[in-house]
């Protein structure tokens, strides 16, 4: 294995599919000297395995009702106990999994790409390109998150997609300003200047130099972003305007519990458990791959 | 912050009053002109909002088997045949007169619902961004001087929860253990029923109104209610203020002046608080301002779960009834109150601080 490790570790790589590796291999060994960072990616492994293999994990059907054995203690039978209809809360939990796992992947995928797109022809066009999205996006940025995705959702009605979308309207700003940020540094640089000289047009610039740049800042700022955004989700799932019942959506979950909350605490509290874990997992995970793709920010968010 | 003032006089002197004064009115121009475009972007952003609605206006005031004339009449009445510039101008209109429309389930227009039920949540949020700076603040200083020890680790960890805890969970579960199970402090509600209505609303703060009247009772009351939601609130800001004080602190411990203080033997309580402190209080003002509009926000939950009567509570009733001039007329005033915190604190952040000039 020590040539694979030699070939990876290359002052001079041949490639850039080694270049690459070779920085992929890097930032992964850096994140392992990174404690909280590890425990992060366990977490959030734990999270995508759980939505995965849910059927395998879960030791019952999370929709069954069985009113017999409704709002039982956590027990070796109910790990986590049992709702109010006689749901195994551990399976639900479990399958809950997977509804925040497409929630957060859904608005990732939809924000920020949005957000990488109009920051960097923002921060690459300049003048009044740049002045007109950056308005926009500063109106955004200084309206508060919760309160505009509670209104969407309003409007758009309540529903696991509405709130998907809600929460990408008021996430992807916060992109768009680190993407322009990013292109700002790079723009001038020589590099961008040679490939200009070599006569590739301004979409070819962006899509093949531009962007990729950007990339390393953007996973920071989305995986900061993923606690925020599981937070919103639940949070609109607990109003009622998030995922709808029979779906085992932690925030739903949470707020069904909550008339039993002073005798049988386990079923509002074992779905907030999850939302915690989930969420610090993230923030760790995040925290540590801004300590090592991006060591001069510190601290800041 | 008398001897910050001092200092930034000087190089406005040495400009000259007409440069200065020049200068002063384009700032505050520009200023005024972002202020007023932030504005209309919310007012576009909610009339935008309340046109998406699937939900016809017109079918919500005729019924849906009004005849044909009588739904154009009303369609007209309401001005929903005009172009949709021109809608948006009345909008603007009646936004700034003061208009929100009337709350389908309240029957009161907004805007006294409004001025009503605000009182009730700039009460906890001041209480609670008070939690937050009077902890967050030492353990931040704290933190940044002992880095790296486990109560780095510790702070750090807190910091962290403020991002991942769910804001309606926590109240939920301080209800439980606190009022129920321990019975340290009131339950929901801002005070019990008995003593509702006994204080003459002059402010709508029940703190302050209970004082004027001379009511201890109330008083006493209020505080024991208003404790736990505010120090629920207090977390999250404690959260951020404590995590944003340990990052100012470290850059100033780095610097060349700190360490020249610990050479000439300045005890290290000193070196901290009289020469480390001082420069971020400025950067801090804005923080606490950021995490005190945050607040106005986050209270949506937190008095949901606490059955606070102000404005969060509003919104998600209005929520759950589709009564969307109430939503809009909630957003309108929480956007605007959140624009206006964020911008004061950037002033203060630009007059207190010379650099920033």
């Amino acid at each position: 294995m020590a040539t694979l490790r030699d070939w990876l570790i290359d002052d001079s790589p041949a490639s850039p599919m080694q270049a690459r590796l070779n920085r992929l291999y890097r930032v992964l060994g850096a994140l392992m000297h990174n404690p909280l960072a590890v425990i992060g990616a366990i977490i959030v492994a734990a999270l995508i395995l759980a939505a995965l293999f849910a059927p395998w994990l879960a030791t019952h059907d999370p929709l069954r009702q069985a009113l017999a054995e409704r709002l039982l203690p956590p027990s070796a039978a109910h790990w986590m106990g049992t709702d109010e209809l006689g749901r195994d809360i551990w399976s639900r939990v479990v399958y809950g999994a997977r509804i925040t796992l497409v929630i957060v992947a859904l608005v990732a995928v939809l924000a920020a790409p949005a957000g990488l797109v109009i920051g960097v022809v923002s921060g690459y066009f300049g003048g009044w390109v740049d002045r007109i999205l950056m308005g926009i996006t500063d109106i955004f940025l200084s309206l508060p998150k919760l309160i505009l995705a509670l209104a969407f959702v309003a409007a758009l009605g309540p529903g696991i997609e509405n709130a998907i979308i809600a929460i990408a309207i008021t996430s992807w700003p916060g992109y768009a300003r680190v993407a322009r940020a990013e292109t700002l540094t790079f723009k001038n640089s020589e590099f961008i200047a040679a490939v200009r000289l070599l006569g590739a047009s301004s979409l070819r610039v962006n899509l093949g130099h531009v962007l990729p740049l950007c990339t390393s800042s953007m996973i920071i700022r989305v995986t900061l972003d993923m606690a925020g955004i599981i937070l919103t989700a639940a949070g609109l799932g607990f109003i009622g305007l998030g995922a709808q019942p029979p779906l085992p959506e932690w925030g739903a979950m949470i707020s069904r519990g909550r008339s039993f909350i002073l005798d049988q605490w386990w079923v509002a509290t074992m779905p907030g458990f999850a939302i915690i874990l989930v969420s610090l997992g993230f923030c760790f995970l995040g925290d540590g791959l801004r300590d090592v793709l991006d060591p001069k920010s510190g601290e800041q968010r | 912050m008398a001897d910050d003032s001092t200092t930034t006089a000087e190089p406005a002197r040495r400009r000259g009053v007409t440069g200065s004064a020049h200068r002063w009115l384009v700032t505050t121009a520009g200023f005024l002109v972002t202020l007023a475009v932030t504005f209309l972007g919310l007012l576009a952003i909610t009339f935008f909002i309340g046109r998406i609605v699937p939900i016809d206006p017109v079918l919500a005031v005729v019924g849906d088997r009004a005849p044909t004339a009588v739904y154009e009449r009303v369609r007209v009445e309401m001005g929903l045949d005009r172009p949709l510039t021109t809608q948006f101008v009345s909008y603007v209109g009646d936004v700034l007169t003061g208009n929100f429309g009337t709350s389908v389930s309240t029957g009161r227009p907004v805007i006294e619902d409004l001025a009503r039920v605000f009182p009730a949540t700039l009460e906890m949020a001041t209480l609670g961004i008070i939690i937050g700076v009077l902890l967050g603040v030492p353990l931040g200083v704290i933190a940044a001087s002992r880095r790296g020890s486990w109560l780095d680790q510790a702070i750090r960890v807190v910091g962290l929860l403020g991002y991942s805890v769910p804001a309606f969970w926590l109240g939920l579960v301080g209800l439980a253990v606190f009022y129920a199970r321990l019975n340290w402090v009131g339950g929901p509600g801002r005070v019990e029923i008995f003593l509702d209505g006994i204080v003459q609303p002059v402010t709508g703060l029940l703190l302050i109104d209970s004082i004027i009247a001379g009511d201890w009772e109330v008083f006493g009351n209020a505080v024991w209610h208003l404790i736990l939601p505010a120090s629920c609130l207090g977390f999250f800001a404690l959260a951020y203020i404590a995590r944003m004080t340990r990052s100012f602190m470290l850059d100033q411990l780095s610097q060349e002046y700190v360490t020249t203080a610990r050479v000439k033997g300045v005890p290290e309580r000193l070196v901290i608080w009289r020469h480390a402190f001082r420069p971020i209080r400025v950067p801090l003002i804005t923080v606490i301002g950021l995490s005190y509009a945050g607040l106005l926000e986050g209270s949506v939950m937190i008095e949901t779960i606490f059955s606070w009567p102000g404005i969060g509570n509003y919104l998600t009733v209005a929520l759950l009834n589709a009564d969307m001039s109430a939503v809009l007329g909630s957003t309108l005033v929480v956007g605007a109150v959140f624009i206006g915190i964020n911008k004061i604190s950037d002033v203060l952040y630009r007059v207190l601080d010379p650099r920033a000039r």
